[in-house]
């Protein structure tokens, strides 16, 4: 029975919820809110138990929609997705309990969004249909833009704008591609159908107009990871978002656009996308964003910008996982992507949480209050180094298992995107230094408080995450492993054979 | 049903719904003419107005349920499904456009009952428009509407801009109305016809157009361009929409914009099937329209010079339609258009709420922090900007999505690319609407104290926007409609072709 409604019910549930919320009092809304997202948390993690990784798509809900078009609200979850939808609803509560005292005004509106963003980030991963995909993919974009626009910082409309256009710009191309792989399918089968499955077993014939359709899916993707020379909304939407809006920007919504290229544009066209020149660029470009991200958050003097470019860079990491395509590769990259929701998620509550106090992002405003709030200097040190991947940690698994797996098909690329890693403990070991260490020389900082007990009920359980999944992370890539096999068979057929690792540790 | 048009009974019956309408008009004239004093005697004929707009959706929705057809060759009159639709998305523009009037001209002090009467003229032109299947009828039915709406435009006389809109409106149109008879003359000289479907006919044994009939349908498509407000003949629209008293502006950018489309869709569809040369010159006006009315509108600072040439815009992307000169085509313009009349007409009468003294001085900043004040206004109006946009949810997207269809099944891709393009620099207008209301303060305390809709206004409005919401998330009911409406324009030259 719960398979049958679950994915429905996710759906649902933050949407309805999301109106009440809109309506009650703005000293009601939180707890509402709160409630609400615990329900869809708690709702959600049977799926951890019930979900059979060896039978591929399951939860499967398919119900005719606009029939004239042949779209259907079909719906599913494999291990790809699992991973995401978990993450989700994991992290909205924590944002929600996050912005308790940092969302000031508006506040019934302020949660409704976020329940209405939970739908659209949930149906993005679980949409088998590409109308209800491409319509998902849309929907998030209203949410956040309000959420930036509204809460966010002094810069805020130029970054609302600026996230909404990039957005919009790449998925309406997205969006003929669509419409042209829909009609393929249905001139050669007969049948007219936006249906994920149907159209992915059309599309060996496309011939060279599968160029412009993967260049089409490329460009609405690669804005949202988003790869090196497309990733200038990032450092403006991050800075300027609330925290809120921060951790799931980070956390949720860039994952949208590596789940795309494993969903959607690896799949329909391998041919294309494992391309020798296509290969190349798409290597170059992540790996640009790996150290150039690295290097551009090294001289950030604002905290928060050098954690949009921290993940640039940890994205870089994900796309190189990719497209390597071997089963350690893509393990690793979906895991870093659930790493980097939970790493980076917990590096912005704690810049939001001392921003709150301080009214100040800049590194330098700080310095030697370990002292002062030894708590919060405890778990930044923690989550910098999970961030940066230190053994032990949720960082060190995933990307060991992307470099790993990705030296036997690009050795001369991983071994420059290993040198990311380094970078990566330079800006962020600095930046720590700077921030909790370092004599006190600000007067202002010596009279700090501590995180409080409310901030610590966000934090502890991204912190047990970070160190489940960096000592024991079998549960995870075991789950995974049937999912990422399948999609490296269809892409490259006969590739995953000589591979074992039977949701085995590196 | 099966309507014989050379029957005198069943030619009323075809055209039952412009002889109920016209009766209408009559009576309400005579009623305007006994009282046109107080501000209670326009109310009476407002209402009047909307009973007489019902009553002609019932013998519509009449002849539609009884499958009303013709048989044997076509006449001065179709009778098909594209016709009972077009009517209602006329009647559905002319009714909305009436209930945003109703506080509109006694808060200008426009107490001329006439308006009413003019509106009903003007919607009773755009019927006979989209029911003509001979050039003539066309003609005639366009020039009704446009006398009708060349005075509603200077309605405000005391007012220039208005005055002036009229007379441009007019000089304009008259000159359109020269190229669109002319025409139609060449196009008789070269078929020796002036019905639709004949011209289709006699288009298929001509192994190659002649000049004149090329000439003649060059100049049809220039004389159409004007009236829908296309690229490079669009001079007019912003001027004329700015000036025009707002209610009408909404009605213009919608029942009149409407109207000339359907009869473009007819006269290309039917009479043109065979003469490849349209697809062409409306491919460019296409791309031209969809790239100037958006580059233009995102210059603008005014709101409502703003929406004029955000008109234009969505012109371009009906023009995408046409050129796809398929049934899923005219599929594709009901469905957009039954859109875009909600979104502009809520568009408009929130503006209307908000402007005093001629809305052409409200900004676009002007509407600054209106959220926090008016949060219900603020909400339908940011529906009807994503709407205009084409935003999942709306069903403004569901009509963009329904000309891409049409387009990309045609092989048209370029034309989608450039379409969906376009989409994305009228983001950089819409946007700023929303922006203004949700995230920017009021700039004074009590700045939009007096921004408010009467009850009719706000029935329109919420209408409008359910509408809109619906058709976003359901629009099966409208998808069957349109897809038989679509349908039911089809070439000439699969009908019985007819020897000279």
């Amino acid at each position: 029975m719960y398979a049958r409604w679950v994915l429905t019910v996710l759906l649902a549930w933050p949407l309805i919820a999301g109106l009440v919320v809109l309506l009650l009092p703005a000293r009601l809304a939180k707890y509402a809110a709160l409630g609400a997202s615990l329900i869809e948390f708690a709702l959600s993690v049977p799926l951890w138990w019930q979900f059979v990784p060896a039978t591929g798509m399951q939860f499967i809900v398919d119900r005719a929609w606009i029939q004239a078009w042949g779209i259907h609200y079909t719906v599913g979850l494999d291990g790809i997705s699992l991973f995401l939808v978990l993450l989700t609803t994991f992290l909205m509560p924590l944002s929600i309990l996050g912005s308790w005292s940092y969302v000031t005004k508006h506040e019934s509106a302020f949660y409704a969004l976020l329940l209405v963003l939970t739908t659209g980030m949930i149906g993005v991963f679980v949409a088998l249909d590409l109308f209800l995909f491409y319509v998902m993919w849309e929907v998030m974009l209203i949410p956040m833009y309000f959420i930036i626009g509204v809460w966010g910082g002094e810069n805020r409309l130029y970054a609302a704008i600026k996230f909404f256009i990039y957005t919009f710009f790449g998925s309406l191309l997205m969006l003929v591609a669509i419409i042209v792989l829909y009609l393929h399918a249905g001139r050669v089968t007969g049948i007219y159908s936006f249906g994920y499955v149907h159209i992915l077993s059309q599309v060996k014939l496309l011939g060279p107009s599968a160029w412009w359709l993967f260049a089409a899916f490329f460009l609405a993707f690669a804005i949202k990871v988003p790869l090196f020379p497309l990733h200038t909304w990032l450092p403006d939407a991050h800075v300027e978002a609330p925290t809120a809006g921060s951790v799931i920007l980070a956390g949720i919504l860039l994952k949208m656009g590596t789940y795309g290229f494993l969903r959607f544009a690896l799949p329909f066209f391998p041919e294309v996308a494992l391309h020798q020149n296509v290969q190349l660029l798409i290597v170059a470009l992540a790996l640009i964003g790996i150290i150039y991200g690295g290097l551009v958050a090294m001289v950030q003097p604002d905290f928060k910008k050098l954690i949009a470019y921290s993940s640039v860079a940890h994205l870089g990491f994900v796309m190189l996982g990719i497209w390597a395509l071997t089963l350690q590769s893509v393990q690793g990259a979906l895991l870093v992507m659930i790493n980097h929701g939970i790493s980076t998620g917990a590096l912005f509550f704690l810049a939001g949480m001392i921003y709150e106090r301080r009214h100040s992002r800049l590194i330098a405003a700080y310095g030697g209050i370990a002292r002062v709030v030894p708590l919060f200097a405890a778990i930044l040190t923690i989550v910098s180094l999970s961030s940066i991947a230190l053994p032990g940690t949720n960082g060190f698994v995933g990307e060991f298992l992307v470099l790993v797996g990705s030296f036997r098909t690009y050795p001369i690329a991983t071994a420059l995107a290993t040198t990311g890693v380094i970078v990566a403990a330079a800006y962020l070991l600095t930046a720590l230094q700077r921030v909790i260490f370092n004599p006190l020389t600000s007067p202002e900082n010596e009279t700090l408080t501590d995180l409080t007990p409310r901030e610590l009920a966000v934090l502890v359980p991204l912190l047990v995450c970070i160190l489940w999944v960096g000592v024991y992370p079998k549960p995870f890539l075991h789950r995974m492993e049937p999912a990422a096999r399948q999609l490296i068979e269809q892409i490259r057929p006969g590739s995953t054979a000589a591979q074992p690792l039977s949701g085995g540790q590196p | 049903m099966t309507l014989d048009p050379s029957v005198y009974q069943d030619l009323l019956l075809s055209l039952l719904p412009e002889l109920v309408l016209t009766g209408w008009a009559m009576a309400l004239l005579l009623f305007v003419a006994w009282r046109h004093q107080t501000v209670r005697d326009l109310r009476i004929a407002g209402w009047l107005t909307l009973a007489g707009l019902v009553a002609t959706s019932v013998a519509i929705w009449w002849l539609w349920w009884n499958h009303a057809g013709v048989a044997g060759l076509a006449g001065m009159i179709a009778v098909d499904d594209f016709r009972w639709v077009a009517d209602w998305v006329f009647l559905g523009a002319a009714a909305l456009t009436v209930l945003i009037s109703f506080a509109y001209l006694e808060r200008e002090q426009l107490l001329a009952p006439e308006y009413y009467v003019l509106l009903v003229f003007g919607t009773l032109g755009m019927m006979v428009m989209a029911a003509g299947a001979d050039l003539m009828v066309i003609f005639l039915g366009l020039e009704l509407m446009s006398v009708a709406v060349y005075v509603l435009a200077g309605f405000d006389r005391r007012r220039a801009r208005s005055a002036e809109a009229a007379l441009k409106y007019f000089l304009l149109g008259a000159f359109a109305s020269g190229f669109l008879l002319y025409g139609i003359a060449l196009v008789y000289g070269a078929t020796g016809t002036t019905n639709i479907g004949l011209i289709g006919a006699q288009a298929s044994f001509m192994a190659q157009p002649s000049l004149m009939l090329l000439a003649g349908l060059a100049l049809l498509i220039v004389g159409f361009g004007f009236k829908i407000a296309a690229v490079p003949f669009h001079m007019w629209a912003p001027d004329v929409y700015d000036g025009a008293p707002t209610p009408v502006t909404a009605f213009m950018a919608t029942g009149v914009k409407a109207a000339a489309f359907a009869a473009l869709f007819r006269v290309m569809i039917q009479g043109f099937a065979n003469i490849p040369a349209w697809h062409d010159i409306l491919w460019w006006l296409a791309v031209v329209t969809m790239i100037g009315g958006n580059l233009f509108a995102l210059g603008q600072r005014s709101l409502k010079r703003m929406l004029a040439y955000s008109s234009v815009a969505h012109a371009g992307y009906l023009l995408v339609a046409v050129a796809a000169g398929t049934a899923a085509g005219t599929s594709a313009f009901l469905v957009y258009v039954v859109a875009y009349t909600l979104m502009s007409v809520g568009a408009f009468a929130v503006l209307s709420a908000k402007g005093r003294a001629g809305e052409s001085d409200v900004a676009i900043d002007d509407l600054a922090g209106l959220a926090g004040r008016r949060p219900w206004l603020a909400f339908a109006l940011a529906i009807c900007m994503l709407s205009l946009l084409g935003f999942p949810g709306t069903a403004g997207f569901i009509g963009k999505w329904y000309i891409l269809i049409a387009a990309t099944s045609t092989g048209q891709n370029a034309l989608a690319a450039i379409l969906v393009l376009t989409s994305v620099v009228s983001a950089g207008y819409y946007l700023p609407v929303i922006m203004a209301m949700y995230m920017k303060p009021e700039p004074i305390e009590a700045a939009h104290v007096d921004v408010v809709l009467d009850r009719w206004g706000r029935t329109a409005v919420a209408a409008a926007v359910a509408g809109l919401l619906i058709f976003g998330v359901w629009p099966n009911r409208l998808f069957d409609l349109a897809k038989s409406a679509g349908d039911s324009v089809q070439p000439a030259a699969t009908t019985t072709a007819f020897p000279p």
